[in-house]
């Protein structure tokens, strides 16, 4: 305090404005998370999680193993093409090559694209032009295009964290490079990696504009992937414009923000993991 | 032993093909987004004509003869964009300048990865809480129905700040320590150092994170559906208690039932939120490039 009273007012000011908006940002968080958390608590009932959805029960329970089927294909699709690409660019690209600079620009323009378009495209291509018709298919394929960038982004920041003494001690040793990347430069950039599909599965577990038109919105457990199917994300946003299901939505939100804010404190705990 | 380094050069050579391959998906991705956007968008707009269905005001598609001309939903999303500009980067750059200068080390590890969580909440949930929470405390302080341009720029202000922190914060650290330095050296107080000295070094970084502010909002979709009212009017900035509909939000609102010519019509307005984008991503990177400089 007396470190306070001793600025000029106009220094006074600023300190004070600046801990006032970070503190608004502190507390719209706060704000949302506990409010829905304490309208939504009293709705996780046993019977939100039945097996079936209907609208008795209008359970979250297929929506919740639909997400995770969803997640499963879409990283199934998008890992290893992230993550061969990022080691393209690291480790076999020349430096500077024109090719490198074209990748470099069209990453950053897919994750500039906004849900929505990638929802259009995804129902253009996939469902229309493809015929896969509304299908967790379809919606996988569109949400694997959609976190590419995020994956080969991550993907190349840690292995270029790889320090380069590892690489040159391999080949000192005889491996090849394939040897390398796999056996040395991989398993030292891992947590970094899989900091990043985590994030990944945040945007997968968050999407509704890209799979409304893509994977479609019915509330069943999909017995094939050609099979639409709705993800929590969905079955909120179907819930809430309803409107007759106010509670069950605040439920399902609670479940979603659960989910995200372990997602968020794994991706964090694994960063961390790199950096000692 | 031959065999078996020559099926290894072999391997190498297959995975390094693979590699290569991988890298393209990216710019294949780009590729067929592009194609399909236009080849799905650009016939209606030709066949409405470009200048009917980018200026004209009357987006009746269930009437006959039916009308597709987008000019409201364009101004609706400058508008709505506009407004969270204003709510969100004056509060995001403050909060960055906090985090990166101001802030005490223990309550950094605490706020940091609560604004990461900020960033990490889904649209949908900003939706609903915006449809409970700031719908009727907009009808209840301002009157009119509580969807509204107001509205849906209060919560995009909330949903952009996440992101004006983080890239605001990053160019805010790389701005070289001696400037800050020499400020105080010659007098400063930290507060004069910090928004006079160091903010003003990190200029086009800041105006990056407001750039990328911009993309974010303008191709927000559920949550500012779920606020916004969206009626397809012309409005004026005046009438900011009242409901409007972004190009976004008329995508996703008429693509469940449209057919034909209507269906054209927004993939068009797809087309046109796109070619938005893109140009937001050129102004992006042009601004981080000069911020490498």
């Amino acid at each position: 305090m007396k470190q306070l009273s001793k600025k000029k007012p106009f220094d006074l000011f600023l300190c004070v404005f600046t801990w006032l908006c970070a503190g608004t940002t502190f507390l719209v968080l706060v704000f949302i998370i506990s409010h829905i958390i304490t309208r939504g608590l009293p709705y996780l009932k046993p019977s939100i999680f039945a097996l079936k959805y209907n609208s008795e029960n209008v359970s979250l329970f297929p929506a919740l193993i639909s997400t995770f089927i969803l997640v499963v294909l879409s990283l199934l699709i998008a890992v290893p093409i992230g993550v061969f690409s990022a080691i393209y660019l690291v480790e076999y690209a020349k430096r500077g090559s024109r090719l490198v600079k074209v990748v470099r620009v069209t990453a950053e323009t897919l994750s500039g694209i906004p849900s929505i378009v990638y929802g259009l495209f995804g129902m253009l291509f996939f469902v229309i032009r493809l015929e896969w018709g509304m299908s967790i298919l379809s919606g996988a394929f569109t949400l694997s295009i959609m976190i590419l960038p995020l994956i080969m982004r991550t993907t190349e920041e840690s292995l270029k964290a790889v320090p380069d003494s590892y690489r040159e001690g391999a080949f000192g040793l005889g491996a090849g490079k394939l040897r390398t990347v796999f056996y040395i430069v991989l398993p030292s950039a891992s947590p970094g990696i899989l900091a990043g599909i985590i994030l990944s599965v945040g945007r997968i577990v968050g999407e509704t504009a890209a799979l409304l038109y893509t994977a479609g919105s019915i509330a069943r457990i999909p017995t094939t992937p050609m099979a639409s199917a709705r993800t929590l994300a969905i079955h909120m946003y179907a819930l809430s414009s309803e409107g007759l299901y106010t509670g069950q939505a605040y439920a399902t939100a609670v479940v979603l923000l659960a989910m995200v804010i372990g997602i968020n404190l794994l991706s964090e705990y694994l960063a961390n993991k790199i950096v000692k | 032993m031959t065999t078996s380094t020559n099926s290894g050069k072999h391997r190498e050579q297959i995975m390094h093909i693979v590699f290569t391959l991988s890298a393209l998906t990216a710019i294949v991705a780009v590729g067929l987004i592009c194609v399909f956007l236009f080849a799905g968008g650009v016939p209606a707009m030709l066949e409405i004509g470009v200048l009917k269905f980018l200026l004209g005001k009357d987006w009746s598609p269930t009437d006959t003869p039916a009308s597709f001309e987008i000019f409201p939903m364009i101004i609706a999303s400058i508008y709505v964009t506009t407004g969270a500009i204003l709510f969100g980067v004056p509060i995001g750059i403050f909060t960055a300048a906090f985090m990166a200068k101001i802030c005490p080390k223990r309550l950094y590890a605490f706020l940091k990865p609560t604004i990461s969580l900020l960033a990490g909440i889904p649209s949908v949930v900003y939706g609903f809480f915006g449809m409970v929470v700031l719908v009727p405390l907009v009808r209840t302080w301002f009157g009119g129905n509580g969807s509204s341009m107001l509205t849906a720029s209060l919560l995009l202000g909330i949903m952009i700040l996440p992101t004006v922190i983080g890239i605001a914060e990053t160019s805010l650290r790389a701005v070289p320590e001696e400037l800050y330095e020499g400020a105080v050296a010659l007098g400063a107080s930290h507060e004069r150092a910090v928004f006079f000295i160091v903010i003003p070094a990190a200029k086009s970084g800041v105006m990056a994170a407001v750039v990328l502010g911009i993309g974010r909002a303008i191709g927000e979709t559920m949550a500012v559906k779920m606020v916004a009212g969206n009626q397809a009017l012309l409005r004026m900035p005046k009438e900011f208690l009242k409901g409007l509909r972004t190009l976004t939000a008329n995508v996703v609102i008429e693509m469940g039932y449209a057919e034909g010519l209507h269906r054209d019509a927004l993939v068009a307005t797809g087309v046109v939120l796109f070619v938005f984008i893109l140009l937001i991503n050129l102004v992006f990177s042009l601004l981080n490039r000069r911020s490498a400089l």
